[in-house]
């Protein structure tokens, strides 16, 4: 092939909002599932939309997370240093090492003991909700505070704040927002975070950040202050928006799916399968995710160079023939498969059984509350978030 | 059927347990893999199957 050429720009429009852009499929699925493009930051570089290429690359440590251009955002300025403990940004043998400290805190078993509290949050919110009547936004009232709440809780992080960390996280999340304001908007939380720590530190809690300080203070030697505000940014940040997303997103694919709703209302034990296939059809994290190349490597007949970018669209692969069959159709009773939604390899999400445990309990209760949730607009009226890091819902109008 | 399992490799994503709770467990200490079941009734096997699909570090492995 010919690489003197430019290379096509990066598919975004999306003919459905809950389906990945239909050149993607078709690249995937005929053309050239390997392939060149033209990303919207002006960088050049390849395009890999089969789930087994993309499992490969992401298990692949010739690949590194260091490279911290940001795809999809024009005008970028060179990054600051990065702060060590900033898991998304460190390759082996750093990331395990700084992983490891956090995992006991998300297991499968610490997640159901926290199912109790999680459950009387939503109880609460859809209480509130109830009260309140008429036409309602369902992002406002449960599915972005629900998981900022719990994230919160489990943090200790004072959920008063919210307004602050929200307002950094849509900042951040925005693929328009000037690269200036990006800069400063992290700089300013991380501020933010560091008074927290040392609050925290003088008067203790029983909650995450104060145990890691604790662990600190013990002489647990990779832990310091600047350690303990990026686990806190990455687990504020990561843990109340992607989630908040998948339950607006969710809510209104279930709502224009009567089918699979009616099935879920009659079988509310389907609430896990459901929330698993829920992950593979929507994957807020539309965009993909990104590696570059260490060393020259060849994968499917094509030559990766030294020093190249990867974007792998994790949600064109969730949909590849290979994986499952009948991909395009939404089916809550599927046994679950390999879905990329959390990525996969030593960076799979961190906080996956916090998400599972916060989508399981709203999707078992929600429609049990109100079974005649409908949305209170034409679906081409809904708010998508096309212009977001994290797609979903900017709002979701439902009445009932 | 044999379950092997490697603790350096995992990374402690949890998704062998959500697979097959009844072999699979995490340690309390670092959520690091824990084997219940080293050599699971038949009846597991497409429980594991999937546990070893599914797992993002390629931690699980099965032999006859």
């Amino acid at each position: 092939m010919t690489e003197t050429m430019a290379a096509p720009p990066f598919p975004m429009q999306r003919q459905c909002p809950f389906h990945p852009p239909q050149e993607i499929s078709d690249l995937r699925d005929s053309a050239a599932p390997i392939s060149r493009m033209t990303f919207p930051s002006g960088d050049e570089g390849w395009l890999l939309t089969r789930h087994t290429d993309i499992r490969s690359v992401l298990t692949d440590s010739r690949f590194t997370v260091r490279n911290r251009r940001f795809l999809f955002a024009k005008n970028q300025q060179d990054p600051p240093p990065m702060r060590r403990g900033m898991l998304l940004s460190m390759d082996a043998p750093e990331h395990p090492a700084y992983r490891k400290l956090l995992t006991r805190e998300f297991t499968v078993r610490r997640m159901q003991h926290l199912r109790p509290r999680i459950q009387q949050i939503v109880d609460e919110h859809l209480d509130a909700m109830a009260a309140k009547g008429g036409v309602v936004d369902l992002v406002e009232e449960l599915a972005l505070p629900v998981p900022s709440l719990v994230i919160c809780e489990l943090l200790g992080v004072p959920y008063a704040d919210r307004d602050h960390f929200q307002s950094v996280t849509v900042d951040l999340l925005r693929l328009d927002t000037p690269p200036e304001r990006r800069l400063a908007a992290v700089e300013e939380f991380n501020q933010y975070l560091a008074v927290l720590v040392r609050t925290k530190r003088l008067d203790p809690g029983e909650d995450l950040l104060s145990d890691l300080i604790a662990r600190a203070d013990a002489g647990e030697e990779l832990i310091d202050d600047e350690v303990l505000v990026s686990f806190a940014f990455l687990l504020l940040v990561a843990g109340h928006e992607t989630t908040a997303n998948m339950i607006g997103l969710s809510t209104a694919v279930l709502l224009e799916n009567p089918d699979q709703l009616d099935l879920l209302k009659n079988k509310p034990e389907l609430a896990d399968k459901a929330v698993e296939e829920l992950l593979r059809y929507l994957t807020i994290i539309h965009l993909g995710l990104q590696r570059s190349a260490l060393e020259d490597v060849e994968i499917g007949g094509h030559l990766i160079k030294a020093g190249e970018i990867v974007a792998l669209h994790v949600s064109g692969a969730n949909f590849d023939p290979a994986l499952l069959e009948d991909a395009e159709r939404l089916d809550i009773t599927r046994q679950p498969v390999a879905h990329l939604t959390f990525g996969f390899g030593p960076h799979q999400c961190l906080g996956q059984q916090l998400a599972r445990m916060e989508l399981r309990v709203v999707f078992s209760t929600l429609f049990e509350r109100f079974p005649t949730l409908e949305l209170a607009a034409p679906l081409a009226e809904i708010p998508f978030r096309s212009d977001m890091a994290i797609y979903g819902v900017h709002k979701l109008p439902v009445r009932w | 059927m044999k379950v092997l399992i490697d603790q350096d490799r995992c990374c402690g994503a949890g998704s062998c347990v959500l697979a097959a709770p009844e072999v699979f467990d995490q340690r309390e200490e670092d959520g690091i893999v824990a084997l219940l079941d080293p050599t699971p009734d038949e009846s597991q096997r497409a429980l594991v199957d999937d546990a070893v699909s599914r797992c993002p570090a390629a931690a699980i492995s099965v032999v006859e």
